[in-house]
């Protein structure tokens, strides 16, 4: 069969070189994956192609890329999937990495997240001799997490980093909860305080899915950040904007029936915070004078008794 | 310059286990590695990691044997007491270091049965295990503050005074060539699987680190043993781990019978990965077979059982064939899978060149002989990188300061690779390699004969000289060149080729892998010998060396 592929050429290393794209056409086996395709490319059109790939068992992770769009291990992905009647798939790096040619991206970006989450086990007291005693559902439960191969496709399409570079990054955040949940971890309370703490920690996901979505190895990065948040609110941390966002919303529903704007605003900052009030300040004023803002006094829901129904049920069933 | 104690070739499982030990000793120790660590081919390692662990009533000494009856009674007998007696303590400090192996009821590690063991010894993560334990040894490096030359791919070794004293590297980022001097070198560069097509190792195997040793003048032992692994998924090779017949999956031929019982009655699907690979051959020759396959069934295990324990080996079942594994046999044969010969070494790692130290696939100690048993090669890995470091760690306190020729090693490679560049138009990397290695296949299979091991000798020869007079690189950038890299590693490749032929054509016997049709009997009186070769100023010198054996005197091996 054939595949039409359209790859983003880029060599920064080259003086002037600008991003284009360049069109490949070739006669592929019809169980091709796309990385099939695009070693084809490289060792039959042009040797100039730079990518990276190694196992082609979806294991090592090395040839994560963008396909129409969306981040995927192309080595998992058939050319038949995405395009059964020859349809041209556009083959880019991925996203939020610095492209170092071609379809190769710096690993810094990545790695360097990786390591502020001091990724490695810090148990309290190591057995002299044998293993840490651990019952099987424990360990079990961590292979989710451990099924990650950091191919990178959670953090290319992740959407926070797009605006803030910073954030520690769905990949890592889920090594993170990896060591949380590890019974044989001696420094959970400490990791969650300072995931829970931190600029770019657990509170700055924005719940978009994105990692979820793209993840090969079915990591759920976003499951693991919303256990993180659970988890560092029941060990008491909740003396955070994203705590008090969660709390605020979940009361205002519960009272009104439905968000009252205003006062998340304000309960998130914490009341008693004077610099980010002054920050707010003008976000209101000018909502103010294009009429969006909202109102002071929260309208009620119709069926409000309905909602608090539903809260009673849910509350009950935790319990 | 760069200077360093210690330099680790490779960040798979062996190089950075020997990386935190030389760390820990307090060495100046590096790692370089052409991919980044977590990229290293031990991630394939699937059904998990052999130990005896003797205070749960299991003994060394019978994972010793059968480790040596496994290798057809070609491996050393005093290496395999040290692999098997090592072991427990091995895979429990991976354990303590934050791998999520499989438990027992009592919250201690849990086992799997293996091939060509009757105890059920085998510790796993899922059938992730390699995977597992690479993630948890790049933590320890990160831990330990490692240095690490990512993307950096060795092109030569510096040797001074007949030692071995740093590399010659490629830094890919740059296309740069730097010189790096270590007092010490460990070659963990991995195996050479690449050589053949098909085979079920990543694009990377392309043994490197075999011919880079081979040509600073350290032998090359065994090298005919290659293993054929039983159950490789059909066309593309891809591997499905032996953890699948551990837990009880069959092995049917077209007429929906076991085979195995013909060929293994005692340990069925579980004998030695030689013996069922050649019944699956059989099978297949003698048109039983479907399309050049014969089928793997798992369906009797149930979804819940194969998605918690086998949930790559459906992963990959599901994506490359469309396969669920609780409803269909899947289609396997034999591939090859790896390369039981290697860099000839002691226990200690110690190679015959001063400096250079070897571990893990790239090494032979030899633990494997003729055939390695399935979840030993992670057992090796972990076992004799530390003692290479250890033994380096004792080797660089002795080294002195001496005259450094590495600015010229580092001119005359800066020549030879813009030479490489520089070349008319002539064959491309991809079609020396796809002739070699499918060569390579047929005349060094499942099953040879002198004409094939002869085909495959002139062939070489042929591939080698083709690459001489024309390889053609068509990349001319800095940039991350991997035309560039491809074809430097071609020419390691046909080292490995070359190696792995003249040791074929030396054994005059059958023996666990290397099983000859014209001559199928193993000859004890003859060849309980070790063939090594040796680079010579012209082709290639050989010679044999005797297996060490210890308590255990070689017998027929059934199964």
């Amino acid at each position: 069969m054939q595949a039409n592929l359209k790859v983003r050429r880029f060599n920064p290393g080259e003086p002037g070189a600008q991003p284009r794209f360049q069109e490949y056409s070739i006669d592929v086996h019809p169980d091709s994956t796309i990385l099939d395709a695009l070693i084809q490319v490289r060792e039959e059109v042009d040797g100039t192609l730079a990518l990276r790939c190694s196992c082609r068992a979806s294991i090592c992770g090395s040839c994560g890329m963008r396909v129409n769009g969306r981040a995927r291990l192309v080595c998992k992905t058939r050319v038949e999937h995405l395009a059964p009647n020859g349809e041209q798939l556009t083959i880019e790096p991925m996203g939020n990495q610095r492209v170092v040619k071609d379809l190769v991206v710096s690993l810094d970006t990545f790695f360097n997240q990786i390591k502020r989450i001091t990724p490695y086990m810090q148990p309290d007291k190591e057995p002299e001799h044998g293993e840490f005693i651990a019952s099987n559902e424990s360990m079990t439960n961590l292979l989710t997490a451990m099924n990650c191969i950091m191919c990178g496709c959670c953090v290319s399409d992740c959407t926070v980093l797009e605006v803030d570079p910073n954030f520690i990054g769905p990949a890592a955040l889920a090594k993170a909860w990896r060591f949380t949940e590890d019974p044989r971890d001696s420094k959970r309370n400490e990791r969650l305080n300072a995931l829970n703490n931190e600029a770019g920690g657990i509170w700055d996901c924005t719940r978009c899915m994105q990692c979820v979505e793209v993840c090969p190895k079915e990591v759920a990065p976003m499951e693991r950040i919303m256990e993180m948040r659970d988890a560092a609110i029941e060990a008491g941390n909740t003396n955070t904007s994203g705590y008090r966002h969660t709390e605020s919303m979940y009361n205002s529903v519960k009272k009104h029936g439905r968000l009252d704007e205003t006062r998340l605003a304000i309960d998130s900052a914490g009341w008693t915070n004077v610099p980010r009030m002054l920050d707010l300040a003008p976000i209101g004023f000018k909502a103010l004078l294009r009429g969006k803002m909202p109102p002071i006094l929260p309208h009620k829901a119709e069926d409000k008794q309905k909602i608090k129904d539903i809260y009673e049920k849910v509350e009950g069933e935790r319990k | 310059m760069y200077e360093h104690d210690l330099l680790i070739i490779g960040a798979g499982l062996a190089g950075l286990r020997a990386a935190v030990e030389g760390t820990r000793n307090g060495l100046k120790t590096a790692v370089i590695t052409k991919v980044h660590p977590v990229r290293s081919h031990s991630n394939a390692a699937q059904g998990g990691i052999n130990a005896p662990l003797t205070d749960r009533g299991d003994e060394w000494e019978g994972h010793a044997l059968d480790t040596i009856k496994g290798s057809d009674y070609l491996a050393d007998q005093d290496a395999v007491e040290i692999m098997s007696s090592e072991a427990g303590e091995a895979v429990l400090e991976m354990e303590r270091m934050g791998v999520i192996f499989s438990r027992g009821d009592d919250g201690r590690l849990g086992t799997r049965r293996f091939g060509g063991q009757k105890v059920a010894r085998t510790y796993f993560v899922g059938a992730i295990t390699g995977s597992a334990m690479l993630h948890v040894l790049y933590e320890q490096a990160l831990k330990h503050g490692l240095q690490v030359y990512e993307e950096w791919f060795v092109t030569s070794l510096i040797k001074e005074e007949g030692a071995v004293r740093g590399v010659i590297a490629l830094d890919l980022k740059t296309g740069e060539l730097h010189a790096i001097r270590a007092k010490a070198v460990v070659m963990a560069a991995g195996g050479a699987g690449r050589v053949f097509e098909p085979s079920t190792n990543a694009l990377i195997c392309t043994g490197d680190g075999l011919a880079l040793a081979w040509r600073a003048g350290a032998p090359l032992m065994d090298m005919e043993m290659i293993q054929y692994h039983p159950t490789t998924l059909a066309r593309t090779g891809i591997l499905l781990s032996e953890a699948a017949r551990g837990e009880g999956a069959y092995l049917l031929n077209s007429e929906g019978k076991r085979f195995m019982e013909k060929y293994a009655p005692d340990y069925m699907e579980l004998a030695s990965r030689d013996v069922v690979s050649r019944a699956e051959q059989t099978e297949i020759d003698e048109g039983r077979g479907i399309d050049g396959n014969v089928l793997l069934d798992l369906r009797h295990l149930g979804r819940d059982f194969i998605e918690q324990r086998l949930g790559y080996l459906q992963e990959v079942a599901v994506e490359f064939l469309g396969i669920d594994l609780a409803e269909q046999p899947v289609p396997i044969r034999p591939g090859m899978h790896y390369i039981m010969g290697g860099i000839k070494t002691n226990a200690n790692g110690e190679t015959e060149v001063p400096g250079l130290y070897a571990a893990g696939e790239c090494a032979n100690v030899s633990v494997h002989g003729a055939n390695r048993l399935g979840a030993n090669s992670l057992l090796d890995t972990i076992v004799f990188g530390r003692r290479a470091a250890v033994k380096s760690v004792e080797y660089v306190k002795t080294v002195g300061e001496s005259g450094s020729n590495a600015e010229q090693y580092l001119k005359d490679e800066k020549k030879r690779l813009q030479d490489l560049l520089d070349r008319e138009p002539g064959h491309r990397t991809a079609v020396i390699r796809n002739e070699m290695a499918a060569n390579m296949t047929k005349g060094i299979g499942v099953y040879r004969d002198q004409n094939s091991m002869e085909m495959a000798d002139a062939m070489v020869d042929e591939m080698r000289k083709k690459y001489d007079s024309g390889i053609y690189v068509q990349d001319k950038g800095k940039t991350f060149n991997t035309d560039l890299m491809s074809a430097l590693e071609l020419d390691f490749m046909l080292d490995c080729a070359r190696s792995v032929v003249s040791g074929a054509l030396m054994r005059k016997e059958s023996r666990g892998a290397h099983f000859r049709t014209d001559m199928p009997d193993r000859d004890d009186a003859n060849w309980l010998k070790h063939t090594l070769v040796y680079k010579a100023e012209e082709g290639v010198r050989t010679e044999t060396l005797d297996v060490v054996i210890t308590q255990w005197q070689p017998v027929k091996r059934v199964y």
